[in-house]
């Protein structure tokens, strides 16, 4: 009798590696991008499992909700032509290869000697952590960690404000 | 099957990574691109939770409410560019992009 969450992060992880391989193979944009939502379901999936439901549910508030849809939105407004041209070279290709090659033996040889700690909890289905948890976290040890992701969000709004403003005099830069 | 355990989840997120990375040097479209760094970024949540997990903390999950953050607005605004870039060269593949170059 096999443990139903090894069949189900089996299944998620299996599922969220063939969406993220289709963001990246996929010649038409607009298919990248569903494929991205394909794939961060699958993660929020993930996270379900490994009891991080309230970071499920915002994860696909706001990865799912927000930022995919701003993504589509962005490739139906410029309209970008897909399949003329092959999405990349056979040339980029081996050099991709080679590099994210050497990348994931580096992270590999450090995750193979990942463990948990020794005196870690024991794990059991209601010691996940509550929204109650993390508010308490964010609002002391991590207060000023807040404050400042607030004001780059603050600076974000004003930043996407002026670059969307056309201005004068920068025609010349072709 | 692959067991639950801490080495699958970082072993996972590292494939993700991998794959985003993969995306990021070979595509010529800006804005696939761009999703694979979302890409990489969601792999790095998934070890950040996967660690919180196991080692029974809840830092974890609150580094990952960071960096939804951040994502969220490092997408705005980079989709801002884009659409600035896209007005004045009518064009997002990076090979047409050399200005700099010459």
């Amino acid at each position: 009798m096999t443990d139903p969450r090894d069949l189900l992060f089996s299944l998620f992880a299996v599922f969220t590696v063939a969406c993220a391989l289709g963001v990246v193979l996929n010649r038409n944009a607009v298919a990248s991008a569903l494929s991205l939502l394909l794939c961060l379901v699958g993660v929020a999936g993930l996270f379900a499992l490994l009891d991080a439901f309230l970071l499920a549910v915002l994860m696909v508030f706001v990865y799912a909700g927000a930022v995919v849809a701003l993504f589509l939105f962005i490739i139906m407004l410029l309209d970008v032509k897909g399949g003329e041209r092959k999405p990349f070279g056979a040339a980029t290709v081996v050099a991709g290869t080679l590099a994210v090659g050497l990348l994931t033996t580096g992270v590999l040889t450090v995750a193979r000697a990942a463990t948990p700690a020794k005196d870690a909890p024991q794990l059991v289905a209601q010691n996940f952590p509550k929204l109650k948890d993390y508010a308490e976290l964010l609002f002391t040890q991590y207060l000023l960690p807040v404050q400042v992701v607030g004001f780059l969000l603050l600076i974000a709004m004003l930043g996407v404000i002026v670059l969307s403003k056309r201005h004068e005099g920068l025609e010349d830069i072709k | 099957m692959i067991p639950l355990t801490l080495p699958a989840c970082i072993t996972l997120a590292a494939v993700l990574f991998a794959i985003g990375f993969f995306g990021v040097l070979v595509r010529r479209n800006t804005l696939v691109i761009y999703m694979c760094l979302e890409l990489m970024l969601v792999a790095c949540t998934l070890a950040l939770v996967a660690f919180s997990r196991f080692n029974g903390t809840a830092d974890g999950g609150v580094f990952v409410f960071f960096i939804l953050t951040v994502a969220a607005a490092e997408v705005a605004v980079g989709l801002a560019i884009i659409v600035a870039l896209f007005r004045r060269r009518q064009t997002v593949e990076v090979g047409e992009l050399n200005a700099l170059k010459d």
